[in-house]
């Protein structure tokens, strides 16, 4: 299976872990990008393009607030995430309730 | 109560390449060791209902290896893990190797901790992979399970004549 181009695919675009990062300054509420670079290690063009990558993807809504331009995480687009680590959660989960049940049964049996 | 515990583990990626599993069981620490290391419990929790473990080895002394194989009712299909054991100490922790069969590349080393406090045990493992790549996709391999077993269930919902698999289906 050919990988989907980075702005096009949740799973690619925070691949990169600046995207992450930004997104976690996100995740604290809507802010400008100056903030976000401030509290980054990073420089405004960089956090700029990142948005961007962020935006194709949905992951991130902007709007015009005056003269600035706000940024705001938008948490419906992370549900394929969600979904994907759940799942493999929900196959542990599974697996350690039947050992769990094992261990019941030894115990019965004393 | 086991049935307060069902769906309690909690499972969360750590950092860019660890997967941490944590869950608590009524039961003295080494009775879960016990259970997590003799093939004949291990059969019984290890696979699923539908894909049960076919090999389940396990020579539990450092530098020994282990494998387990499950194969699937419906269509035969098998698949492989094994690795070796590096550290033991009964009852509190191994530290082992893993991989995947079909991604031998993708070997992680995973540890083993048991913490008993009053009855209760805690049991944690730490999955550490050697790039972020892998880690993702052992995360994203159990959504492909879980959606499989949804076709599989499916597919006897709606051809229940289907016949069963035989010896002759096998791979060789």
């Amino acid at each position: 299976m050919s990988r989907a181009a980075t702005t096009s695919d949740v799973f690619n675009a925070i691949a990169e872990p600046a995207r992450r990062d930004v997104l976690g300054v996100l995740a604290r509420g809507e802010q400008p990008v100056g903030e976000i670079v401030a509290a980054l290690d990073l420089t405004q063009p960089q956090v700029s393009k990142h948005l961007s990558v962020l935006r194709t993807v949905d992951l991130v809504h902007c709007r015009s607030h005056g003269r600035q331009r706000l940024y705001r995480l938008n948490g419906p687009a992370l549900r394929p995430v969600h979904e994907w680590v759940s799942a493999f959660e929900a196959e542990w989960n599974d697996r350690l309730d039947r050992f769990d049940g094992v261990l019941a049964d030894l115990q019965r049996k004393g | 109560m086991l049935a307060n515990r069902l769906g309690s583990a909690v499972i969360a990626s750590r950092g860019d390449l660890e997967i941490v599993i944590e869950r608590s069981f009524d039961a003295p620490a080494a009775l879960v060791f016990e259970a997590w290391t003799t093939p004949s419990l291990i059969r019984r929790w290890w696979g699923y209902e539908s894909q049960p473990l076919v090999v389940c080895d396990v020579d539990l002394r450092v530098g020994g290896g282990w494998r387990y194989v499950t194969r699937d009712d419906v269509t035969g299909l098998e698949m492989g893990w094994r690795g070796k054991y590096r550290e033991i100490e009964p009852g509190v922790r191994i530290v082992s190797t893993e991989c995947f069969e079909d991604h031998p590349a993708g070997e992680t080393l995973n540890t083993l901790t048991l913490a008993e406090v009053d009855g209760v045990t805690t049991l944690t493992v730490v999955v550490l992979h050697t790039t972020r790549a892998n880690r993702d996709a052992q995360l994203a391999s159990g959504m492909e399970r879980g959606l499989q077993h949804g076709l599989d269930r499916f597919e006897r919902l709606i051809t229940p004549a289907s016949p069963p698999p035989t010896n002759a289906e096998e791979r060789p």
